[in-house]
C-alpha cells in the first residue's frame, strides 16, 4: 500500500467512527423528544415506538402544571438565582481581577497565589459549616445561600479575568491616567469593555453552573414555593416515576434555556471548555 | 512616564514623599478593590475549612451542644462497614471511568483531527451532552436503562441477542451502568484534546516526514509526547470531579440496591443531611479531601516519568 491508500483508509476509518459514535450520541435525545411526545399507551410499548403517533404535544403543557408541582415558579426561582449570582460574579470577580492584575500594590502576589490554592480546595470539606453558618443566619430556606457567595469573587473566575486583563496594554491605563481618570473609570471606560469576550465565557461558565446545580440547592432550600427546576425535576421523578412521558417533557423544558444558550453563542462554549482543559 | 518624572527638577526628598504617597494610593486601591474575594475567602473558604476540621472532632447533632470527643469520628470511620464499602464504590468507579475518558476521548480527537469534514457539526453532536449535565439527563438515562420499557435493552436485544437486563437494580451491573452513562458527556474531554492536537506546531511533523517516519511513529514520538501535559491535567481534574460523584446517583438509584451504588459523597450526605451528624460528615469530608490529595500527588509525582514539557521545564 502506498501513502495514498493508507490515507484513505485512515479517513474511511475516521468518518465509520465519528459516525457510529455521533449516532451512539443521537439516540438518547431522540428517545427522550420521543417519549415526551407519546401518549400513555405507546410509553409501555413493546417494542419501543420511536415515532409517537399521535404526537402529543400537550405533555409539555401537561408537565408544568401538574398539581403539587408549580414548574412555572421553579423556572422562574432558577431564573432569578441563576441571574442574580451571574451578575455578583463577574461584577465582583472583574473588579479583582483588575487588582490583581492591573494595580501594584503589596501583597498583591501572596494574595493572588492563595486564590490559586483555593481553586484546589474541594467544595465538600465546606459543605457543613456552610449550612451551619447560614442556619444561624437565618439564611436557610432563601435563595440568599446561592447568590450571595457569587457576589465576593469566585476564585477561578478572578484567575481567568485576571489572565485575559494582562494582555491588555498598560499604556492604556497611564495615557488614561493623564488624560485625569482615576482607577474607577479605568477600570469602567478602558478595561471592562476590551474584556467582554472573556465576560461571555465567564457567563457562561456561571449561568450553566447554577442552572444545573444540584446540591446546593438540594441542602438549602426546603420549602416547595422555593424550590429551583433541578429539585422540582427531581420531586418529580419520586412522585410521578411512572409518568415517563411527562418526566421527559418537563427534563425538556428545564434543558431548554441551556440549549438555546448554546445555540447562540457555541463559539464561547468551546473556548471555555477550551480554556478549564488546557489552562 | 519615567521621563517625565526625571526631567522634573524636583527636590529629592519631595519626589521621594511623592512616590511614597503614591505607594500609599495605590495600596490602598488595591486592597479595596481585592476586598470582595478577601472577605469571601475569610468567611466562605477559610472560616468554613477551618470551622469543619473543628466539628470533625465533636458530635454535634444541631439539636443539642457539640462535645468534643476527640478522634472518636475518625475511629468509627475506619470500623464502619458503610464507609468502607461507599470507598470501595466510589474508588472502583473512578478507576475505570477515568481512563476510560482519557482513552476514547483522545482516540475520537485524533479522529477528527483528521482535516474531517463537517467539523462544527461533529463537535456540536459530541459535545451537546455535557452542557446539560445534573438531574436531566439523569432522568433520562433512568428512563433508558429502564428494565421493561427502556430502550436500552431492546438495543442490546436487537444488536447482540441477549436477554433483558435490571441494569440500575441489579448489584453488579449498577456501577457498569453508570459508566456507561459517564461516556455519554466523553465529548468534553475530546474538546479539550482535540484543541491540544492542533496547538502542536506542524512544523514537527513536517521535518519528522522528511525523515521518514510514517505516522504512526509520528503518532508516537511526536503527538503522544506532546499531548502529555493535557493528558496529565485533564487525569488530575477527571480523578478529582469522578471522587464527587453525587447526583446522578442520588436522583437515579439512592445508593441502591443494597447500598452497591452507594457513592462517597451520597453517604457524607445521608449523614450530613438526613441524620444530622455534623460531626461524622465533616470527618467524612477530611478524609475524601485527604485520600484525593495522596491520589492526586501520586499522580503528580509519576509524572515525572512521563510527563513531557517542552524545553524540559515546568510551566509555573
Amino acid at each position: 500500500m502506498n501513502q495514498r491508500q493508507v490515507r484513505f483508509l485512515m479517513d474511511l476509518l475516521s468518518y465509520l467512527v465519528l459516525t457510529t459514535g455521533a449516532v451512539v450520541i443521537l439516540i438518547p435525545w431522540v428517545w427522550m423528544l420521543s417519549t415526551a411526545l407519546k401518549d400513555n399507551n405507546q410509553v409501555f410499548q413493546i417494542p419501543p415506538v420511536w415515532i409517537p403517533h399521535p404526537f402529543v404535544w400537550n405533555n409539555f403543557w401537561d408537565s408544568m402544571t401538574q398539581p403539587g408541582l408549580p414548574f412555572g415558579l421553579f423556572l422562574s426561582n432558577s431564573v432569578i438565582i441563576t441571574v442574580a449570582a451571574t451578575v455578583g460574579s463577574l461584577l465582583s470577580s472583574s473588579i479583582v481581577a483588575f487588582a490583581f492584575s492591573r494595580i501594584n500594590w503589596t501583597g498583591r502576589n501572596v494574595l493572588f497565589f492563595i486564590v490559586l490554592a483555593t481553586m484546589m480546595i474541594p467544595s465538600e470539606i465546606t459543605i457543613v459549616p456552610r449550612f451551619i453558618m447560614f442556619k444561624m443566619l437565618g439564611w436557610n430556606d432563601t435563595f440568599l445561600p446561592l447568590i450571595v457567595p457569587a457576589f465576593l469573587g469566585s476564585p477561578f473566575y478572578i484567575f481567568i479575568l485576571r489572565q485575559f486583563m494582562l494582555t491588555i496594554s498598560m499604556e492604556y491605563d497611564l495615557a488614561a491616567k493623564l488624560d485625569g481618570c482615576n482607577t474607577w473609570s479605568i477600570l469602567w471606560k478602558i478595561i471592562l469593555p476590551q474584556c467582554v469576550p472573556v465576560f461571555m465565557t465567564v457567563s457562561i461558565f456561571s449561568i450553566q453552573a447554577h442552572w444545573n446545580d444540584f446540591m446546593s440547592p438540594l441542602i438549602y432550600l426546603s420549602s416547595t414555593s422555593n424550590f429551583t427546576a433541578t429539585l422540582g425535576l427531581s420531586m418529580f421523578n419520586g412522585e410521578y416515576s411512572t409518568n415517563w412521558t411527562l418526566l421527559m417533557a418537563a427534563s425538556i423544558i428545564v434543558m431548554l434555556p441551556i440549549l438555546i444558550l448554546f445555540a447562540a453563542a457555541q463559539k464561547y462554549f468551546i473556548q471555555g471548555i477550551v480554556t478549564t482543559g488546557l489552562k | 512616564m519615567e521621563s517625565i518624572v526625571k526631567n522634573q527638577t524636583v527636590p529629592l526628598t519631595q519626589k521621594k514623599r511623592f512616590s511614597n504617597k503614591r505607594k500609599l494610593k495605590a495600596n490602598l486601591v488595591g486592597w479595596l478593590m481585592a476586598s470582595p474575594w478577601i472577605i469571601g475567602f475569610l468567611v466562605f473558604t477559610l472560616g468554613p475549612t477551618l470551622g469543619s476540621l473543628e466539628i470533625s472532632f465533636t458530635d454535634w447533632n444541631l439539636l443539642s451542644a457539640p462535645n468534643y470527643v476527640g478522634m472518636s469520628n475518625y475511629i468509627k470511620m475506619a470500623n464502619d462497614p458503610l464507609i468502607k464499602h461507599s470507598v470501595w464504590v466510589t474508588t472502583y468507579y473512578s478507576v475505570v471511568t477515568v481512563p476510560l475518558h482519557l482513552i476514547i476521548g483522545f482516540l475520537l480527537a485524533l479522529f477528527l483531527n483528521r482535516q474531517i469534514k463537517g467539523m462544527t457539526l461533529w463537535r456540536t453532536i459530541y459535545y451537546l451532552p455535557t452542557i446539560i449535565s445534573g438531574v436531566a439527563v439523569s432522568l433520562l438515562w433512568k428512563w433508558l436503562f429502564n428494565p421493561d420499557f427502556g430502550v436500552l435493552n431492546d438495543l442490546t436485544g436487537l444488536v447482540f441477542h441477549i436477554g433483558k437486563f435490571d441494569w440500575l437494580g441489579n448489584e453488579t451491573l449498577v456501577i457498569p451502568s453508570l459508566i456507561l452513562m459517564s461516556l455519554w458527556s466523553v465529548g468534553g474531554s475530546m474538546l479539550i484534546y482535540l484543541a491540544g492536537l492542533q496547538n502542536i506546531p506542524t512544523e514537527l511533523y513536517e521535518s519528522a516526514q522528511l525523515d521518514g517516519a510514517g505516522g504512526f511513529k509520528q503518532l508516537l514520538y511526536i503527538t503522544l509526547p506532546m499531548m502529555t501535559p493535557v493528558l496529565f491535567l485533564n487525569l488530575i481534574m477527571g480523578i478529582i470531579s469522578s471522587f464527587q460523584t453525587f447526583t446522578s446517583a442520588f436522583v437515579m438509584t439512592g445508593g441502591g440496591p443494597n447500598h452497591a451504588s452507594l457513592f462517597y459523597m451520597l453517604e457524607l450526605y445521608f449523614n450530613a443531611f438526613q441524620d444530622f451528624h455534623m460531626g461524622y460528615a465533616s470527618a467524612m469530608a477530611w478524609v475524601l479531601f485527604v485520600y484525593i490529595l495522596i491520589l492526586t500527588l501520586l499522580v503528580f509525582v509519576s509524572g515525572k516519568y512521563w510527563v513531557y514539557y517542552e524545553g524540559g521545564e515546568r510551566p509555573a
